[in-house]
């Protein structure tokens, strides 16, 4: 009798994910070197793609004259107070939605008609009622972030199991007990996930404004290094953006983790 | 304290169309300290019934009363759901401590009494868990333990074992049945699964299919603590094959024999 017999192969294997990080920094690493290469070789003019090398080293010059800080704080400040007037305001008015069905009736159709404007659009009327100052940059982000935190708000409160609901009211919770101690939690993920959508919003609202009408940050760094030809000071200017976003999403991600440890 | 259920039903109005009898007339009490098991085919009304006792549904007609001693700002009733509704964002003693938060228990007693509890279920040591962390058996008695802390004068329970696998469904029937025999409480206990009722219940009602009314109320004669051996008991046997042929509507009457 054979022993070998035929063996049983694991068909899904091949369904199986395993994560290996080092080839995201290996594709990274590609593309720098691929640029710096390209940057060297003289196929294309240094006017329209200077070696990484020349960016870094212009990069490093704006860090130790301290230009670099100036315009990130000024970035990052606007960010900041937008972010947090528009979550604040979003948070309040989408969970008084989700929670009120009268106020819903009355709010959401306007909600729902001005949530498709571009909020970049609306930026002139602001600088026209605020003035060319910070008033109209932050207001334009905290715009932007308001209705995407609003509506994931709105969402998580109507979304939540009406079970856990009960269950409170069941332990002898009032109505406060279980906005506060029910709904609230509850609905956080979905308030995260709004919160999530609205950095982007946020960074991609700073830069345009600062375009148009600022004389400091990383947008308005990126549009006077074009004005003057800079490519060098351009394309750093853009991989402090990709840096930024970055740390915005490690920053929310570690917020997120340590408000709501119960998602695995 | 002893509950009396006077002549409640319930009725769903339908925008379009008549209304859905969930539950026609019901009348029954539970005693002090009395385990009552609800049974009946799917559909026919007892989890709406049960709901209507917790408080958190209206009835169509009657009312639910509560008789007896004060109980000085302690819940009438606690559920125990089927789909057991543990806060997934607290931790087990978090979700046990619950109720005391809400009955104004101060700090220091919640730890204690939260931990006594889980004690009691057969938790020491997964406090700090949180309900997705544990498995089914495990957030059934974490929903129990919440449900107990709160020293409801009723604890109403909703086919909370219908999720388990039949062994550990087999452990948690004696695990309640031991901590119903240390605390006196009195239960109503809803379920379509006549073993679990005879051997759980003092008394089973058995309802009729929608809309459900009581076909009969059989009074369970079998000694305490209760222990997995009666099973095999003739009586308990006799209990089950009568409690089967009321549910699929052989003899009895619609006016109770048993009390």
């Amino acid at each position: 009798m054979s022993r070998e017999g035929t063996v049983v192969r694991d068909k899904a294997g091949f369904l199986e994910r395993r994560k290996d990080r080092r080839l995201g920094v290996l594709t990274v690493l590609v593309v720098l070197g691929l640029w710096e290469a390209v940057g060297r070789s003289g196929w294309v003019s240094p006017f329209f793609l200077p070696p990484l090398t020349q960016v870094l080293l212009s990069g490093w010059e704006m860090t130790r004259s301290g230009e670099v800080f100036s315009h990130l704080a000024a970035s990052l400040w606007r960010i900041g107070s937008g972010f947090a007037a528009g979550a604040g305001l979003g948070v309040l008015l989408g969970v008084a939605l989700g929670f009120s069905q009268k106020a819903d009736d009355a709010i959401h159709p306007l909600v729902a008609a001005t949530y498709p404007v571009p909020k970049i659009a609306v930026l002139p009327l602001l600088i026209l009622w605020l003035g060319i100052g910070e008033a109209s940059k932050v207001a334009v982000i905290g715009l932007g972030v308001f209705f995407p935190v609003a509506i994931n708000a709105r969402a998580g409160v109507r979304n939540v199991d009406p079970l856990l609901v009960k269950a409170a009211l069941s332990l002898g919770s009032g109505r406060w007990g279980v906005v506060r101690k029910v709904i609230l939690p509850a609905s956080l993920p979905m308030i995260f996930a709004g919160l999530k959508l609205g950095v982007g919003i946020a960074l991609l609202l700073v830069v345009t404004a600062e375009m148009i009408a600022a004389e400091s940050g990383v947008g308005f760094l990126i549009l006077s290094a074009a004005d003057l030809m800079q490519t060098t000071r351009l394309l750093f200017g853009i991989m402090l953006l990709s840096g930024l976003g970055l740390f915005l999403s490690w920053l929310l991600g570690r917020v997120e983790r340590k408000l709501i440890p119960w998602r695995g | 304290m002893r509950t009396v259920v006077e002549g409640v039903s319930k009725a769903y109005d339908h925008p379009k169309g008549p209304q859905t009898q969930a539950l026609g007339r019901v009348d029954f009490a539970i005693e002090e300290g009395e385990f009552v098991a609800l049974v009946g085919p799917s559909g026919c009304g007892k989890s709406t019934l049960l709901n209507i006792v917790a408080g958190l549904l209206a009835p169509s007609t009657g009312r639910v009363r509560f008789h007896g001693a004060s109980l000085n700002g302690r819940p009438r009733t606690a559920v125990v759901f089927q789909d057991l509704a543990l806060f997934p964002w607290r931790s087990v003693e978090g979700n046990v401590r619950y109720g005391l938060e809400e009955l104004g228990v101060a700090r220091r007693d919640r730890r204690r009494r939260a931990r006594e509890w889980l004690a009691l279920v057969g938790l020491e040591g997964f406090e700090a868990h949180y309900p997705h962390q544990l498995s089914g058996g495990m957030k059934q008695r974490a929903a129990i333990a919440r449900a107990l802390a709160v020293d409801p004068g009723l604890l109403l329970m909703d086919e909370p074992f219908s999720a388990l696998d039949a062994q550990t469904r087999m452990d948690m029937q004696l695990e309640l049945s031991r901590i119903y025999e240390a605390t006196a409480k009195s239960v109503l206990y809803i379920t379509h699964y006549i073993p679990e009722a005879v051997f759980l219940a003092d008394r089973v009602i058995v309802l009729t299919g929608r809309p459900g009314v009581i076909r009969e109320k059989v009074r369970v004669d079998l000694p305490r603590p209760r222990e997995e051996r009666i099973k095999v008991e003739p009586r308990y046997v006799e209990y089950l094959e009568r409690i089967w042929g009321l549910v699929r509507g052989v003899g009895g009457a619609a006016e109770g024999t048993g009390s």
